[in-house]
């Protein structure tokens, strides 16, 4: 296996326990390895949880990692997904001086041409948001820079992967050997 | 129904778990138990250690020894704290162990209350797992759970943190054992392919090796293991903790790998066809040089534990699942043969250690007490039907060398923690857990000062342990390192002791110290001969070192035998 670095999308369906999050990060902080983003949200399961964490590291490590969060008591299952396994998008919001807009034309055009959403405009200043791949985030991040960025802010990523993941299938599983 | 307060409700956990003797210690926040326990004190005996530390160790003891699970319990704050390294010892052991702590009024959580500590804050990355119950319903549901997760798949410590208030708080209680949560997968599903797989590779084997650990014992799988070994003649060689799963003289035992383990077993890991690892996890101690480890052969490795696998050493056949399962289940797959030119290498290289290392050790002419002649009459005394407990450090490897295990669950010892202070209360917990059993705690003059308090408790409780310890002086093992490392610079680790023996006295336990050989035997005689507790300190050569030893970042292959 390469040792080469690459970002994975690690994707863990949980129950939803207080203390998790804990016994999950201290898995990557045993190993000095750094979470570049950390999602937490509802799934198409009631009361079932959905962590996206993304991280930059090797194979060999990814596989050893998910393997040991695959064995927390609360983690249903946790599965590593490369970029060309998965459909992802981050999203952010700038807040930029509403004068820009007006000064300068150029910002509409970028605007426009980047697909972002105007979320709000007041006099003072307006804030666009835009969702999609890390690349488009960084490239309107480039171009909005150079005129003056008042706050920006960027989500976790979010992804969903292509192959199916069973998680019902495993829930369901659980419980006819329960009845059995 | 009548309703009950919370802490009534964990002693009848406790006792719906079959649970007869907790280890532990008093303070504010877990009183309400404890008055509990004094109320049902004909049901379930509480061992009074002299530190939160002592009453882990005993839990463990306890477990090890009877497969059981080993329940402690403590205040809060300091009391919790100071169960972390217990739990941190039975979580990289794979220990059964159910920890109760008592915790701060669930109305204070969070505002640095007297005696407050976030245990589970503290507790999760050495725990399977834990839980704070903030009311007194959550009890009975938590602890089946707690019960369930330290016993099933790969054993392992869980934390109950439980605030006073729902200790006092009254519910209608009723109890229900457990034998499923939906996210854990305690055993994997066995996969036959994997095993017909195993078997060919087996079968086709010119030279294989098996290497066994605790899984063998925890799986309760020594027989289905002894008749692998005997159908397939397959030589095996064991870790520390899974030593005594076969008898010590058995033919196709061929002795301990690792770094102060057998030289031929070592050796021989770098010249098998098929390595053949069961219930065991490559531990670095094992393996040396992960780049230079078994290179040549094909791995299988049997393990409950998916995250083991491919972990430290990349396998050619994982077999996943419980060790009882998956041997059966390959037994008959297997061809009976016998490797008797194999077989021979393992002699040939056992008398060279035998030659170089064995016999000054066990019969010595120098001047000097070996601890290796120690645990040989030991083993003289007990028949090899004792259950050694031993500590850390060169002691501890000299008794997993040379003690002769007829039982199995008989080496009771801290393995991936390298916990010193773990021997005395340890064997405490041993020897309640069996009190059928010889039950000999082996411990250096070094480890045995860490919790040397727990003679209280051996006195209190009149456990009848006995206890070795083999005084050189020193911290042993790191002044062994000093001498081949560090050019002799012996860096605080010579010891001024005390007066062992007049220690013991003051416990009023029998105590004896030998300093001549002539005296040994005797003395070790009548140790053994006794119904009491018994302490006999044994004064040892001062400057010995365990041989053989693969040194750090060396290859097994290149152990050196002096």
């Amino acid at each position: 296996m390469s040792k080469k670095t690459n970002k994975y999308t690690v994707s863990v369906y949980t129950e939803d326990s207080v203390g998790l999050l804990n016994r999950i990060s201290a898995i990557f902080q045993r190993r000095h390895i750094n979470i570049e983003s950390f999602n937490s949200s509802m799934t198409e399961i009631e009361s079932v949880q959905r962590w996206t964490i993304l991280i930059l590291t090797t194979e060999v490590q990814i596989k050893k990692i998910v393997g040991q969060i695959n064995k927390q008591i609360e983690v249903i299952k946790a599965y590593y997904h490369t970029d060309e396994e998965t459909i992802y998008q981050e999203s952010c919001l700038f807040k930029i001086k509403s004068s820009l807009l007006f000064d300068d034309r150029q910002i509409q055009n970028i605007i426009k041409e980047s697909n972002a959403l105007i979320v709000t405009v007041n006099p003072e200043f307006f804030v666009i948001e835009k969702s999609g791949r890390t690349h488009e985030l960084d490239e309107l991040y480039e171009k909005l820079s150079n005129y003056g960025i008042l706050q920006y802010v960027r989500s976790a990523r979010i992804a969903v992967t292509k192959a199916p993941l069973m998680i019902s299938e495993i829930l369901t599983d659980f419980k006819k050997n329960k009845n059995e | 129904m009548s309703k009950i307060s919370g802490s009534e409700a964990v002693i009848k956990c406790l006792l719906e778990e079959g649970v007869d003797i907790i280890y532990g210690y008093p303070g504010g926040a877990i009183m309400p138990v404890y008055d509990e326990l004094y109320k049902y004190q004909d049901k379930i005996q509480h061992v009074l250690t002299r530190h939160e530390q002592g009453a882990t160790h005993s839990a463990q003891g306890f477990a090890r020894i009877s497969g059981r699970v080993g329940v402690a319990i403590a205040t809060s704050g300091p009391g919790a704290t100071n169960l972390v390294t217990g739990i941190a010892d039975a979580q990289i052991d794979s220990t059964p162990m159910v920890c109760i702590t008592g915790q701060v009024g669930s109305h204070l959580l969070g505002s640095d209350a007297f005696q407050e500590t976030d245990i589970i804050g503290i507790s999760t990355p050495i725990t399977k797992w834990n839980y704070q119950i903030t009311k007194a319903s959550e009890i009975p549901e938590i602890f089946a759970k707690a019960f369930y997760i330290a016993k099933s798949g790969r054993p392992g410590p869980v934390l109950i943190d439980i605030t006073k208030d729902a200790q006092f708080e009254e519910f209608n209680f009723s109890y229900k054992r457990i034998n499923g949560i939906r996210s854990y997968k305690p055993t994997p599903i066995i996969n036959m392919d994997q095993i017909k797989k195993a078997a060919d590779l087996i079968n086709k084997a010119e030279k294989p090796l098996i290497v066994w650990g605790q899984g063998v014992i925890l799986g309760n799988a020594e027989k289905e293991f002894t008749d692998l070994i005997e159908k397939s003649g397959i030589p095996a060689a064991w870790t520390i903790l899974g030593a005594s799963a076969i008898p010590t003289d058995h033919s196709l035992n061929v002795g301990m790998l690792g770094m102060h383990g057998n030289y031929a077993p070592n050796v021989l890991t770098n010249e098998c066809d098929v390595l053949i690892a069961i219930g065991m996890r490559f531990d670095d101690r094992v393996t040396g040089d992960v780049n230079r480890y078994a290179k040549q052969a094909k791995i299988i490795h049997f393990e409950i534990d998916p995250a083991e696998v491919n972990k430290n050493i990349e396998v050619d056949i994982p077999v996943l699942g419980d060790a009882k399962e998956t041997l059966s289940k390959i037994i008959p797959l297997i061809d009976k043969k016998s490797y008797k030119n194999w077989l021979d290498q393992f002699k040939k290289l056992y008398k060279i250690e035998y030659d170089k290392v064995i016999d000054g050790e066990l019969n010595p002419s120098k001047k000097g007490l070996t601890m290796g002649e120690v645990i040989k009459e030991i083993n003289f005394q007990t028949k090899g039907n004792a259950a050694i407990v031993s500590d850390v450090g060169q002691h501890q490897m000299v008794a997993c060398r040379y003690a002769n295990f007829n039982k199995s669950k008989s080496n009771i010892t801290s393995g991936g923690l390298g916990t010193m202070g773990f021997a005395l209360p340890a064997a405490i917990g041993a020897k309640m857990a069996s009190p059928e059993r010889e039950v000999v705690a082996v411990i250096g003059d070094g480890g045995y000062q860490m919790t040397i308090q727990e003679l209280g408790t051996v006195f209190q409780t009149k456990a009848a342990v006995k206890i070795v310890v083999l005084n050189n002086d020193f911290l042993g093992m790191v002044r062994q390192w000093q001498q081949l490392f560090f050019d002799k610079r012996y860096a605080s680790t010579e010891m001024v002791n005390p007066d062992f023996v007049k220690i013991a006295e003051g416990y009023y336990l029998k105590a004896k110290r030998v300093t001549e050989r002539k005296d040994l035997a005797n003395a070790v005689e009548e140790m053994i001969k006794s119904d009491e507790p018994y302490f006999l300190e044994v004064v040892v050569e001062k400057e010995g070192n365990v041989f053989p030893m693969i040194p750090t970042g060396s290859s097994v292959s290149e152990i050196r035998l002096s």
